[in-house]
């Protein structure tokens, strides 16, 4: 019985499917609008951190990592640091590291303040995915328990 | 004055709990309060009475705000102490696979 | 500033329950319960950024610490050296607040910070990066060797995570 039903109940299961994607997109709008309001990419990266791990938890681990295996966590981990990285580099054109090249735009809109937007989203996926490689290596390491112990 | 003098009230608990258990969990707890402690006080010394929060709106001046420095340090700390606590974990977790303790008298006591 | 004193009152109460429980599942929930605090006083401090950061990262905290210690037997601790710990727990409080009350007179007295640089990120944050927030625009465009850093403290702390926990030994 325990090997047949992966996860938590048909309950968790059937809300985890309407909640996480709300989640995520929470965690998006954070991420988006960090040159505005409270927030940015650390608050929004942990956010999407806990959607993935919402769904480890509830559907457990085999179904949910079949989605998101290791690879598509390093490919994001690496565009994540590689895009914070070029984005420095590129204020070499205007003279110094982490110059502002981008046009500023108007004050208080979306498209505005630059490179502050484009960094924003390199933080995001690299703490986001960071984390969630941190929880799954985690969650998949079997720790014998002491009442196994004890039996034997 | 007095809330310096609860914030380190607070660090002291932390390190204290830090040197004295033997539990590596207990260490770890330890650990998090002390750095809780350290982010509250930085957040307190740049705090300027009567100010708003750092996010420019319609209406208000430069001079009408706390200090933004110590928050952007802090903001990083907080996802580093993160970090390291979750590496902290790890490693508490494989020597419990291997010792099958948290003690740590018992953890030297074993490697001999 | 009356409510910033109960809820740090708070916070050292519940450290102190953290501290000397014996469940340690009770321990790390205790920890979470000192990090909510601390968002609270994040928001009553005007750190809105500060508030929201730290209340996921605790709930992320806790959910590690709670992996790391679910189905663990309880230890026994010794009772007998109790009284002794108490006394030196003092001793150490004791000469730890001697010593930083001495330190914390230097300091500005609270709620008129010095900000030398401060004021000046406040004065051209709009016009030098052109965010409305300047925390973001602090650690984005005027500090972003600090995020730089970060970045990279961040990407050990995971490759070690890895390290440490990978499946399979080292087996040739």
């Amino acid at each position: 019985m325990k090997e047949k039903e992966q996860g938590m109940s048909l309950i968790v299961k059937r809300i985890t499917r309407i909640t996480v994607s709300l989640i995520f997109l929470f965690g998006v709008y954070i991420m988006l609008h960090g040159h505005l309001t409270p927030g940015g990419g650390f608050a929004g990266g942990v956010i999407i951190a806990l959607s993935f791990i919402h769904v480890v938890l509830a559907f457990g681990k085999k179904e949910s990592l079949k989605m998101l295996n290791d690879n598509v966590v390093s490919f994001f981990e690496s565009l994540g640091g590689l895009l914070f990285l070029g984005i420095a580099l590129s204020g070499l054109i205007g003279g110094y590291f982490f110059l502002n090249v981008l046009p500023k735009g108007k004050p208080f809109d979306l498209f505005s303040s630059g490179t502050i937007i484009l960094s924003n989203i390199a933080i995001f996926l690299k703490v986001g995915v960071g984390l969630f490689a941190i929880f799954i290596a985690l969650a998949i390491l079997r720790v014998p328990r002491d009442d196994k112990e004890e039996v034997k | 004055m007095s809330l310096y003098i609860l914030c380190l009230v607070l660090f002291a608990i932390g390190i204290y709990c830090l040197l004295v258990k033997k539990n590596l969990v207990k260490k770890i707890v330890g650990l998090g309060i002390a750095e809780y402690a350290l982010n509250l006080f930085f957040i307190l010394l740049g705090y300027k009475s009567g100010g708003e929060a750092p996010i420019l709106s319609r209406g208000l001046t430069a001079n009408s705000f706390v200090d933004p420095l110590p928050q952007a340090l802090i903001l990083t700390s907080i996802v580093i102490g993160l970090a390291v606590t979750a590496l902290m974990a790890a490693i508490t977790l494989r020597l419990y696979e291997k010792y099958r303790t948290f003690d740590i008298n018992e953890i030297r006591r074993l490697k001999g | 500033m009356i409510e910033l004193h109960v809820v740090l009152i708070l916070m050292i109460i519940c450290a102190i329950v953290a501290m000397e429980i014996k469940d340690l599942l009770s321990s790390v929930i205790a920890l979470g319960a000192v990090g909510i605090g601390l968002t609270v006083e994040f928001l009553l401090l005007r750190a809105p950024d500060l508030a929201i950061t730290q209340l996921v990262v605790e709930i992320l905290s806790v959910i590690i610490l709670i992996r790391a210690t679910v189905g663990v037997k309880v230890p026994q601790e010794n009772i007998k050296m109790r009284l002794g710990y108490f006394i030196f727990a003092l001793v150490f409080v004791a000469v730890f607040l001697f010593f930083s009350k001495r330190a914390v007179a230097q300091l500005p007295s609270f709620g008129d910070p010095m900000m030398k640089i401060g004021s000046l990120y406040n004065s051209l944050a709009l016009s030098k990066a052109g965010a409305a927030n300047i925390v973001s625009s602090v650690i984005l465009d005027f500090r972003a060797y600090d995020t730089l850093g970060e970045a990279t403290v961040l990407f050990t702390a995971v490759i070690g995570v890895l390290t440490v926990l990978r499946a399979s030994g080292r087996k040739k």
